[in-house]
């Protein structure tokens, strides 16, 4: 527990928060995840259909699969994670239409592989990254994509940030403005230590979604690695012992 | 009319299978009585390793097929259900991407084994061809097997690899139309590459590491030394330096399995992507003809041939030169054993020419993987003409360096035991 | 000779023929464990995979609107499942013709504890009979005939005098009553199977189900 305030608190010491090296890409951000932490599992769970699912799916996750896995009573799932009519075995599919692309430019993505496809280091900094643009449709942009067609969903709990420009010298040596980072510009309902937390446990829960069974196929390694192990060292010993004929 | 079989003096059961059936004479003749030098060391482990990783490859692919669609529509979709909803699916699944990446890895240190020692020189040329084939049909087969899952990078490489053969003067474009049975990477493509990934080249794998195998159990195996053992034999006609297959290749080649498979367990199981390098992340995402992957790189196992296709600048108005350049890079592999003209066989008694030449070729090898890895830029494509002119140099000039080099004298007897 | 001796008497020590049997012994035998861990994964791939499993889930059903002597078809793991609403006075002669019947018991015929303990009624709640419209002949989907006495209500067929209701198998003419019990001599061997099904309610019916579901 401790070690976690003391990451979030280190990595936001500098009020505004500036990504990059000189002339360098924009690094994402670790998030420092872990699939075993239940806790972080369920926040992540709960926070993901308040926020995200009204739009994204995760059709390759079961309700049922979920509530298993992340040990969520069955009355839970049903009275704070499920808002559709959908039944327990069925895959999270949000309620968005087929042409959602006309409202937003693009279809909102399914997000059941997101954590495999870039990583959940990405999906925690991206939540992390959006300022103010007022040149946007929704008036924001985001650090990690630029030009997304995704609304500031985390406004509301985040607060708005604005951009950081750090004058530098292009290839021609000429001047401009680059985008080095975010600062924070008005208050969310959530600290920004909170937010932090917040944006992890998203980012941990697709982590899980991407795939569940990460977490038991780990603990199953061990003992298959073990036992091997012993089958090696076995034949290993009735090697040496046939061999003592050879000469 | 066929000899009756002679009696192998079994009684029961085997007796009667054996008058029908050659089972003990086989047994026999290929593995308790089929003598093998007794020196094998460490490098002589791939080539049972390899046999196992086929048997993988053939198990965990019969039961991913189980519940796979071949469908541009379904195939994803498929993947995801096997690794989510069928029981197991997870682990079989892993089991089929490590093991594809692993017979790569095998083959391509057995095939080292061969330079190292001489095993393409006469009289094993034809095993070396038997090998060369069954490289270039893993090679089908593990491109194939990659646009199955149909994600983004399944999708483009395919695409990018296909095109290729547009290159070829007057028959390219038709040729391309040809192999994708469509104008555009299609379900069309999916599913003639299903079938042949799932019946048509595994069949042919088959037949040719049979082949492979009885190519080298009518010379007998090589060694480290390079020498001959079945020049001196005992009195019973059994090379003095020569021990029974079974039980002492039978357990040995057990530690080896056994080794391999601790590897091979902790790669599934804590590294299945191993770091996206066996399973490549653009690949999570469906394949989708109108946005390609920010980087497109062919899996790591082609990325040294791939290297030296981008190596290749256009000339006159065509790419066909990067093909061809790729393309020779397999076919002068065939032609090793006529290219090596050393006297002796193994490096233990060649000189330093070969020495070196042998380790530029393996580092030029590596960088070139990682070169195709890479995007073309920085220091990348200087790299990757470097290495590519070192890669033919280790072949082309063969002929010369082999005969100039000093060789050191042969012993008669094999040194020392495995 | 060949470079094995297996009489290693010449270096002043004999082979150790207990020592290589044993760690044969073991090395055979952790192999052999190792191959039935190995073969678990894929046997039980065959297993009905979780989609399956939520393909055949319970499927509820609302009986509340049907009428007595009316029946009501659903699917259910790809079968037809009925449900057949019947008065009281049908449930009163349930048990008058059981010498007409091949298994009046319900010994050899398939259905839950609960339904072959309820007799005659053969359901958990007498006024409606639950079971699957699968002839036990050769599967054929059976016809509703539930009126006592009234022949010919079934496409032109004469169900006899004493038809106490129940159905018809028009493939091949097997009948049974309206507990989905086989007469004698019918091609059809056993009873109608039942399958496992629940009330959650008056009139809502959850097929497949054991237990009372929980409140959804």
């Amino acid at each position: 527990m401790v070690k976690r305030w003391l990451l979030t608190a280190i990595a936001l010491l500098p009020a505004g928060l500036v990504l990059a090296q000189e002339g360098g890409e924009i690094e994402v951000q670790r998030a420092h995840t872990d699939i075993k932490d239940l806790e972080s599992l369920r926040r992540g769970a709960h926070d993901f259909m308040n926020y995200c699912s009204g739009c994204h799916s995760i059709a390759y996750l079961r309700y049922n699969r979920m509530a298993e896995d992340l040990k969520i009573p069955e009355k839970e799932l049903s009275a704070n994670l499920m808002f559709t009519s959908q039944k327990p075995f069925d895959g999270i599919v949000s309620a968005m239409p087929a042409d959602a692309a006309d409202w937003f430019g693009k279809q909102p993505p399914d997000l059941s592989l997101m954590a495999r496809e870039k990583g959940p280091d990405y999906i925690y900094s991206y939540l992390k990254g959006y300022y103010v643009d007022a040149t946007r449709l929704w008036g924001v942009n985001n650090v990690y994509l630029p030009g997304t067609a995704m609304p500031d969903v985390v406004a509301t709990v985040q607060g708005l940030q604005q951009p950081v420009f750090k004058s530098e010298k292009d290839a021609n040596g000429s001047d401009h403005m680059v985008l080095r980072g975010v600062d924070a510009l008005t208050k969310g309902s959530l600290s920004p230590v909170e937010y932090d937390g917040f944006a992890r446990d998203i980012a941990n829960f697709l982590d899980y979604a991407g795939e569940p069974v990460k977490a038991k196929r780990q603990s199953l390694g061990v003992f298959v690695t073990l036992f091997l192990l012993v089958g090696f060292v076995l034949a290993y010993l009735l090697k040496k012992e046939y061999w003592k004929d050879v000469h | 009319m066929a000899a009756a079989p002679e009696s192998t003096g079994e009684t029961g059961l085997l007796g009667w299978i054996d008058k029908r059936f050659p089972l003990t004479a086989l047994w026999r003749s290929q593995v308790a009585e089929y003598y093998a030098p007794k020196n094998f060391n460490f490098w002589y482990y791939f080539g049972s390793l390899a046999l196992l990783v086929l048997v993988n490859q053939l198990v965990t692919g019969i039961f991913l097929t189980m519940n796979y669609k071949p469908s541009a529509n379904e195939a994803f979709a498929s993947v995801e259900y096997i690794m989510r909803d069928v029981n197991w699916g997870w682990l079989i699944r892993y089991m089929h991407t490590t093991g594809a990446s692993a017979f790569f890895i095998v083959v391509y240190l057995h095939m080292f084994r061969a330079l190292l020692y001489g095993s393409h020189r006469k009289p094993r040329e034809l095993l070396w061809i038997f090998g060369c084939l069954i490289f270039v049909a893993l090679m089908a087969e593990g491109f194939m097997g990659y646009v199955l899952p149909w994600g983004n990078m399944s999708f483009w490489g395919a695409q990018v690899i296909t095109s290729l053969f547009g290159s070829l003067p007057v028959v390219g474009g038709t040729l391309v139309d040809w192999i994708r049975g469509d104008y555009v990477i299609s379900d069309a493509t999916l599913n003639r590459f299903f079938a042949l990934h799932v019946a048509a080249v595994p069949i042919a794998l088959i037949f040719l590491v049979i082949a492979h195998l009885m190519a080298l159990h009518e010379v007998g195996s090589n060694n480290p030394d390079g020498i001959e053992i079945k020049k001196h034999k005992d009195a019973n006609g059994h090379p003095l330096d020569g021990i029974p297959f079974h039980p002492y290749y039978s357990v040995k080649d057990l530690v080896g399995v056994m080794g391999f498979l601790v590897i091979f367990a902790a790669i599934i199981f804590f590294a299945p992507t191993f770091g996206g390098l066996f399973l490549e992340s653009p690949n999570f995402s469906p394949a989708n003809p109108l946005q390609t992957p920010p980087h497109i790189a062919p899996v790591w196992y082609f990325t040294p041939y791939y290297a030296m296709l981008r190596a290749v600048p256009s000339f006159a108005g065509t790419q066909v030169w990067g093909v061809l350049v790729m393309g020779s890079s397999i076919v002068v592999l065939f032609l090793v054993p006529w290219l090596d003209r050393s006297p002796v066989n193994s490096i233990r008694y060649r000189g330093p020419i070969y020495k070196i030449m042998l380790a530029i070729f393996v580092v030029s090898f590596v960088i070139l993987g990682l070169c195709g890895l890479k995007p073309p830029s920085g220091i990348y494509p200087l790299l990757a003409k470097i290495c590519t002119a070192l890669y033919f140099a280790f072949f082309l000039l063969m002929p010369w360096y082999t005969r100039i080099d000093r060789v050191k004298p042969v012993p008669e007897r094999v040194t020392g035991h495995g | 000779m060949s470079g094995v001796t297996v009489d290693r008497v010449q270096h002043g020590e004999a082979v150790d023929q207990s020592r290589r049997r044993m760690l044969t012994l073991a090395t055979a035998g952790f192999g052999a464990v190792g191959v039935a861990f190995a073969a678990v994964p894929f046997i039980s791939s065959w297993q009905p995979s979780v989609r399956a499993k939520a393909l055949g889930a319970p499927v509820s059903v609302d009986a509340s609107k049907l009428e007595v002597g009316q029946m009501l078809k659903v699917v259910w793991r790809g079968q037809p499942v009925v449900v057949v609403r019947r008065s009281k006075a049908v449930i009163d002669t349930l048990g008058g013709h059981n010498d007409l019947l091949a298994d009046p018991n319900s010994d050899h015929s398939l259905q839950p504890g609960y339904v072959k303990d309820a007799g005659a009624a053969r359901a958990r709640n007498p006024e409606y009979w639950v079971g699957l419209a699968v002839c036990t002949h050769l599967g054929c989907s059976p016809l509703g005939a539930f009126e006592p006495n009234n022949a010919f209500q079934v496409a032109g067929t004469d169900l006899g005098q004493n038809w106490p209701g129940g159905f018809y198998c028009p493939c091949h003419g097997s009948k049974y009553d309206i507990s989905g019990r086989v007469f004698k001599s019918m091609p059809a061997p056993t009873n109608l199977t039942v399958p496992s099904y629940t009330f959650s309610g008056d009139a809502r019916i959850v097929i497949g189900e054991d237990e009372t579901p929980k409140s959804s």
